[in-house]
């Protein structure tokens, strides 16, 4: 390690790590729009498969709303950490003197900020066009804040486990979607909650700790399973 | 103690002693099986609701706990893996997972065969059959993640830290689950295992829950061994032990 540069501190490396990789997004646009394209096209499949009726659409709506959401979480989640193990930057970062999984941690948000966030701060149109209640929509918002929190931290440790492995992709779903049940389970309920005027409160207090500890525990486990794919 | 566990890490020690072990154990499963069944599936009496059909839970429940025991078993392996890297617990692992996975499909394949005539159904989206289903992809994905990598070790670290996540999820999931199944099933099906069961069935089903961990065990040790003939094909203490077999 040349000494001649001070190390920076964790938190400027951190920012660095997520500023290069929000960079590196902005660039190629198309990354953040095709999720929502895929998105909205699944949303249409819905009606046209279940047929038009406004009272079934909307009691469906929480369900259909959120498996979508998993199903794009999912999609990204495979090129995550994609680029940068082919160009060998991934290999950088993990010689770098910073703990990986704080740099690990910088990406995810980074791509959490192009992905999951806008596809919570645009659900609204999609809840919309299902027939979803009002009172749905502010809590589809929040539960869709909190719960891609999650996805995408499990679809980077899925991403980090499965990107040195050749036709990852089905078996990256193999290993992610029995993980996310209980965010899936957590979202569609406080949805469904709202709408019946029930208690969507304690749910999403579930989700935002189920957030909370996928914050904590996994850029570890992420950090872990990128070593293991770069010693492989 | 330690010198127990450092000898378990060795390779032709645990082979020689993993022979000795199943000679032992295999000639016990087969009796605990056969004497599990035979008082199970004869002697123990008919239900009072369910008349002979229930006879399937000396099968049903045996398979489902030492599936849910096989994910634990496999957990421990990966963090005994991963903290000290130890290839015999890598073994373990990689021998664990299919042995996990068909008894977890051998527990959902025969409640659904119990479903039929007492649910009406083959199939309920009850909260303990869709965390049963969950396992399945739990394994499936260890499975299917060992067999992608090239390289073993990385393969088996992988594996380590997919299991050792779950691990963590598996109490979330379950919980999950729970609270969705009471949120959206009439209550009207229930396992009627809930009433306590009558001892006359209960010593039969703890004998074979006894004899599929000793299913599990042999099968384990079995697998564990063919990979380490595999993986020591060439070194000198196998080629010993075949000559002196």
């Amino acid at each position: 390690m040349p000494s001649d540069r001070p190390l920076l501190s964790l938190r400027v490396a951190f920012a660095r790590q997520f500023y290069r990789h929000a960079r590196a997004l902005l660039a190629s646009p198309s990354d953040v729009a095709n999720p929502l394209i895929f998105f909205f096209m699944v949303i249409t499949l819905f009606p046209l498969g279940l047929g038009p009726n406004p009272d079934r659409l909307a009691t469906m709506a929480p369900g259909i709303l959120w498996v979508v959401a998993l199903l794009a979480s999912l999609m990204v989640s495979a090129k995550l950490f994609a680029s940068d193990f082919e160009d060998g930057s991934l290999e950088q970062l993990a010689l770098a003197p910073y703990p990986l999984a704080l740099t690990a941690l910088a990406e995810v948000a980074a791509h959490w900020l192009a992905t999951g966030f806008i596809l919570a701060l645009v659900s609204p149109l999609f809840g919309v066009m299902l027939g979803l209640p009002w009172d749905g929509l502010p809590v589809l918002v929040a539960s869709l804040f909190l719960g891609t929190v999650c996805l995408t931290l499990i679809g980077a440790l899925g991403s980090a486990l499965t990107v040195n492995v050749r036709r990852g992709g089905l078996l990256l779903s193999l290993l992610i979607i029995p993980l996310n049940v209980p965010v899936l389970i957590f979202g569609t309920t406080a949805v469904r909650e709202a709408v019946i005027g029930g208690n969507p409160e304690s749910w999403l207090a579930l989700m935002g700790g189920l957030a909370l500890g996928s914050l904590v525990v996994l850029p570890i486990a992420v950090a872990a399973a990128l070593r293991v794919s770069l010693d492989s | 103690m330690w010198t127990i566990i450092h000898k378990m890490g060795s390779p032709p020690w645990f082979f020689r002693f993993s022979g000795a072990l199943v000679r032992w154990l295999l000639p016990l499963t087969i009796c605990l099986l056969l004497a599990g069944a035979f008082w199970g599936l004869l002697v123990a009496p008919p239900d009072f609701r369910q008349g002979n059909s229930y006879r399937i839970i000396y099968i049903h429940v045996p398979a489902a706990v030492v599936a849910l025991a096989g994910y634990y078993v496999m957990a421990l392996a990966g963090a005994v893996s991963l903290i000290w890297r130890i290839k015999m617990a890598d073994i373990t692992m990689r021998a664990v997972a299919p042995v996990g996975a068909v008894l977890t499909a051998i527990a959902l394949l025969t409640g659904a065969i119990w479903g039929k005539p007492t649910w009406g159904a083959w199939w309920v989206w009850d909260a303990r059959i869709t965390s049963m289903l969950i396992l399945l992809f739990l394994y499936l994905g260890v499975v299917a993640l060992f067999e992608a990598y090239e390289n073993k070790t990385a393969a088996a670290r992988a594996c380590a830290v997919l299991t050792l996540v779950g691990t963590v999820n598996i109490p979330i999931i379950y919980k999950s689950v729970d609270w969705w199944y009471s949120l959206h099933q009439p209550a009207s099906i229930k396992f009627t295992g809930e009433s306590a069961i009558d001892s006359s069935m209960l010593y039969p089903l703890l004998v074979m829950i006894l004899a599929f961990y000793c299913v599990f065990a042999v099968t384990v040790l079995l697998n564990m061994r063919a990979e380490l003939v595999w993986t020591h094909r060439e070194s000198g203490w196998l080629k010993q032990w075949v000559g002196g077999a």
